[in-house]
């Protein structure tokens, strides 16, 4: 049983936990992640890390809800407790001073990009942040972005705050305005991801993204996070989660991810509608 | 009661385990063997012999006092039987249902040599189970507190019995779990209708109430090294993580979706309880009404097409490269699938999965093969019929050829001996590792074995590991 010591939405739908784990605070790295399980009978998904404090002993983890496990989530508050916390899991981000690195995150992305773009300006780096929502409320975490980062820049795709357009836009602009970046971090949905990846391939940028497969154990024994980087498959909870995104098989991911899409449904509607069921 | 003669004993047929019937038992997850009754009991513990050399010992890994225990059911002191169980297996209720008794004990029970063995396998399961059912399970006596620590990785069989062991011997124990339920295999991999879950929590309770300590979501590695246990706290480690990274055929389509790891649809079922969907969250694929085919010939393999059948399927098919003999699964598991309704699909080898634009697994392109000479394991070795592929249709499928090894241990312990497989090496008088104050047990040291070895690993660790810790910090 895990306390959770503080949660509050930070976006629609957004919400941030303050969590108490004092082993994993003590030792997690910059793009680890942990799985969660709410309760008894519940799924176990993985979250990314998005901060922590190993004197307080607490994590915290930002929450998009959009099945029924994260929508539950989402409905807890401070005080109350989370049955299993697991972790710190997969692999570490590769850090190290790169020259100029641009961190991208799209929507809920932008929390767990931002350990590493903390970690990349700690080493060295000069650092920019190109944040991104659909829409003003959906982008977070500019005031955190903005206190580590050299450079940050927000877009929305309705134009409703900073500049219009895709993340992939900004970064395309920074590239033909002849500034020269080294290293290129983007996590955020599949189709972003990808389209960074086809921003920065023709110019031979080292490009890394993390990725979110439909996970069971966490620790290598299912197989279930599996994905195609080059020609190979990998395990993404202890091979990665983060790839070199210009090997990535993103369209596999999509279709991979889709595999309960039917299941994800019902159990949504069963926790947002639970008469349904009773009075039929 | 009189003395039978041997004569006598002989006469008394093999005692049939009552089960559920097929047709309905296909259709649930409740257990298939039902265990004996106490006439059965009785009447099969007669025909043992009660032989002066019980040659049925020697193939037992954990050199289970079999004469005695047996001689005690026939008398009828049921919880006797259980007590003498107890003092060379931790979970006789477990080994009773899983153990492959037909290649280990039975096989060299004289009897067998003209008539059936004595069913050792039965009696053990009814003597635990009579207990259990009767006085709820004994504590057994536990020497005085020694105030050393030992830590276990993995709470598998393996974890398990050295832990049961350890703590009966005075010292404390702590077990680290990985998974947020304690059990291994016992609980993701074995399904309920041949290991009810019930058991196995019972049998850790009972560790539970003799001073073990168990810490589930602890993946050791990222949460403690094993240096660090060694370093803050414990005077020992043993190491029973099991295998791990289930093997795939690296054939095209295998990322598809559904084609499983026999690992994730298994855990999908047992652990996380898929086929309560939604009373409980976690998914699995829908098998009704559905093809399904599972590649290979193991007990994993078994486990998962039985378990396709109860989710609905219309045909559950093994499909396996060698032909029956050679497949590794018990005659029991293989005879209850029958009994089912799975079919059996002999010397025949996938070479593509097949699906549509979204990737969906619509068909598999399969291969004949035939038997030619033994390979190293000592099986005629498969070679494919040239010109003899074709396509089946199918909607489903798992992969069940076995597993490799959990990388976590090795990329965080590197100063350990490792072979090529990436199993941890150790010496197997005393499942030392290379590495000082650090023992190892189980599946990660064989590869895929069986619950008993992984036991009688853990039972010789416990040994070595109490000298060690009591006597000389000598490596
Ligand atoms: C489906 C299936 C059916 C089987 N049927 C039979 C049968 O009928 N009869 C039989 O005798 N054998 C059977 N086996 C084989 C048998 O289950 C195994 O040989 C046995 O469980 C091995 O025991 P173990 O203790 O080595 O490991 P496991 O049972 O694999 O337990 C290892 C445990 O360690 C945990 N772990 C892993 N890494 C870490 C870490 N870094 N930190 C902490 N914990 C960790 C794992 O989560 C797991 O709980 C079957 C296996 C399967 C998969
Ligand atoms: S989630 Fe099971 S292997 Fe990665």
């Amino acid at each position: 049983m895990q306390k959770i010591i503080f949660a509050e939405f930070i976006a629609t739908d957004i919400k941030k936990f303050v969590i108490e784990a004092p082993k994993i605070a003590g030792k997690r790295k910059a793009g680890q992640f942990v799985i969660i399980r709410i309760k008894e009978g519940g799924e176990r998904i993985p979250l990314t890390i998005a901060d922590s404090d190993s004197d307080k002993g607490t994590i915290t983890i930002i929450v998009q809800g959009i099945g029924k496990t994260t929508k539950e989530l989402n409905s807890l508050k401070t005080g109350d407790t989370i049955m299993d916390v697991v972790g710190p899991l997969g692999k570490p981000s590769h850090i190290e001073n790169f020259g100029t690195a641009v961190s991208i995150g799209g929507g809920v992305g932008t929390a767990i990009a931002f350990p590493t773009a903390v970690a990349l300006k700690e080493a060295g780096n000069y650092t920019i942040s190109i944040i991104g929502g659909r829409t003003k409320e959906l982008v977070i975490l500019e005031d955190e972005m903005r206190e580590i980062c050299d450079e940050v820049h927000v877009t929305t795709d309705d134009g409703s705050y900073g500049e219009k357009g895709f993340v992939t836009k900004k970064l395309q602009d920074l590239i033909d305005s002849g500034k020269k970046i080294d290293f290129v971090l983007a996590i955020g949905p599949i189709p972003m991801m990808k389209a960074v990846a086809d921003v920065t391939r023709p110019h031979g940028i080292q490009t890394v993204v993390s990725l979110n497969p439909i996970m069971v154990d966490g620790t290598g024994m299912c197989g279930g996070c599996r994905a195609t980087v080059g020609d190979k498959t990998v395990f993404v909870c202890v091979d990665g989660p983060e790839f070199d995104a210009h090997k990535v098989d993103f369209n596999e991911l999509v279709n991979r991810n889709k595999s309960y899409e039917f299941f994800e449904k019902e159990s949504l509607e069963e926790f947002e509608c639970p008469s349904k069921k009773a009075s039929n | 009661m009189e003395e039978l003669t041997n004569k006598e004993r002989m006469q008394i047929p093999r005692q049939k385990m009552p089960e559920q019937d097929p047709e309905k038992r296909k259709k649930n997850f409740k257990e298939v063997n039902l265990g004996f009754t106490e006439e059965l009991a009785i009447k099969e513990a007669m025909r043992c012999l009660q032989c002066p050399k019980p040659v049925c010992i020697s193939g037992c890994p954990v050199d289970i006092k079999i004469d005695e225990f047996i001689g005690l059911i026939a008398q009828g002191d049921f919880l006797g039987a259980a007590a003498k169980l107890k003092e060379d297996n931790a979970l006789p209720a477990i080994c009773g249902r899983v153990c492959p008794q037909e290649e280990q004990c039975e096989i060299k029970c004289v009897i067998g040599k003209k008539n059936d063995p004595v069913a050792i396998g039965r009696l053990e399961r009814f003597a635990a189970d009579y207990e259990r059912e009767h006085t709820g399970i004994r504590k057994p006596e536990i020497k005085a507190k020694t105030g050393k620590k030992v830590a276990i990785v993995g709470s598998g069989p393996a974890g398990l019995s050295c832990a049961g062991d350890l703590a009966k011997m005075g010292h404390d124990v702590t077990v680290f779990e990985a998974l947020h339920e304690l059990g291994g295999v016992l609980v993701y991999g074995i399904p309920e209708f041949r290991l009810p879950k019930e058991i196995v929590r019972i049998e850790i309770e009972s560790l539970k109430d003799i001073g073990v300590e168990f810490k589930t979501n602890s993946v050791i590695g990222f949460s403690d090294t094993i240096d660090e246990l060694l370093e803050n706290e414990y005077d020992a480690a043993f190491i029973g993580v099991g295998a791990g990274l289930p093997n795939f055929m690296r054939i095209p389509g295998e990322n598809m979706i559904g084609v499983y790891s026999a690992n994730e649809f298994l855990t999908r079922v047992n652990l996380m309880k898929a086929y309560k969907f939604p009373e409980y969250d976690t998914p699995v694929l829908n098998c009704k009404d559905k093809n399904v085919a599972v590649f290979g010939g193991g007990n994993t393999a078994m486990d998962a097409v039985r378990i396709s059948k109860r989710l609905g399927a219309k045909n559950s098919y093994i499909i396996y490269r060698r032909s029956e003999v050679e497949m590794p699964a018990r005659i029991e598991e293989v005879h209850h699938a029958k009994e089912e309704g799975i079919e059996f699909i002999m010397l025949t080898n996938p070479l593509e999965f097949i699906g549509d634009e979204e990737d969906w697994l619509k068909a598999v392109k399969l291969q004949k093969m035939e038997l030619g000479e033994p390979d190293d394991s000592g099986r005629r070795r498969p070679i494919p019929i040239e010109g003899s592929e074709y396509v089946m249709d199918l909607d489903m499928t798992v992969i069940a050829i076995g597993n490799g090894s959990n990388p976590i241990i090795q990329k965080t312990t590197p100063d350990m001996e490792y072979n090529k497989w990436g199993n941890i090496v150790v010496d197997e008088e005393t499942m030392k590792t290379s590495k000082k104050g650090v023992f190892a047990g189980g599946d990660i040291v064989t590869g895929g074995a069986t619950v008993i070895l992984a036991m009688g690993a853990g039972r010789v660790a416990t040994k070595a590991i109490d000298e060690y810790i009591m006597n000389s910090s000598e490596w």
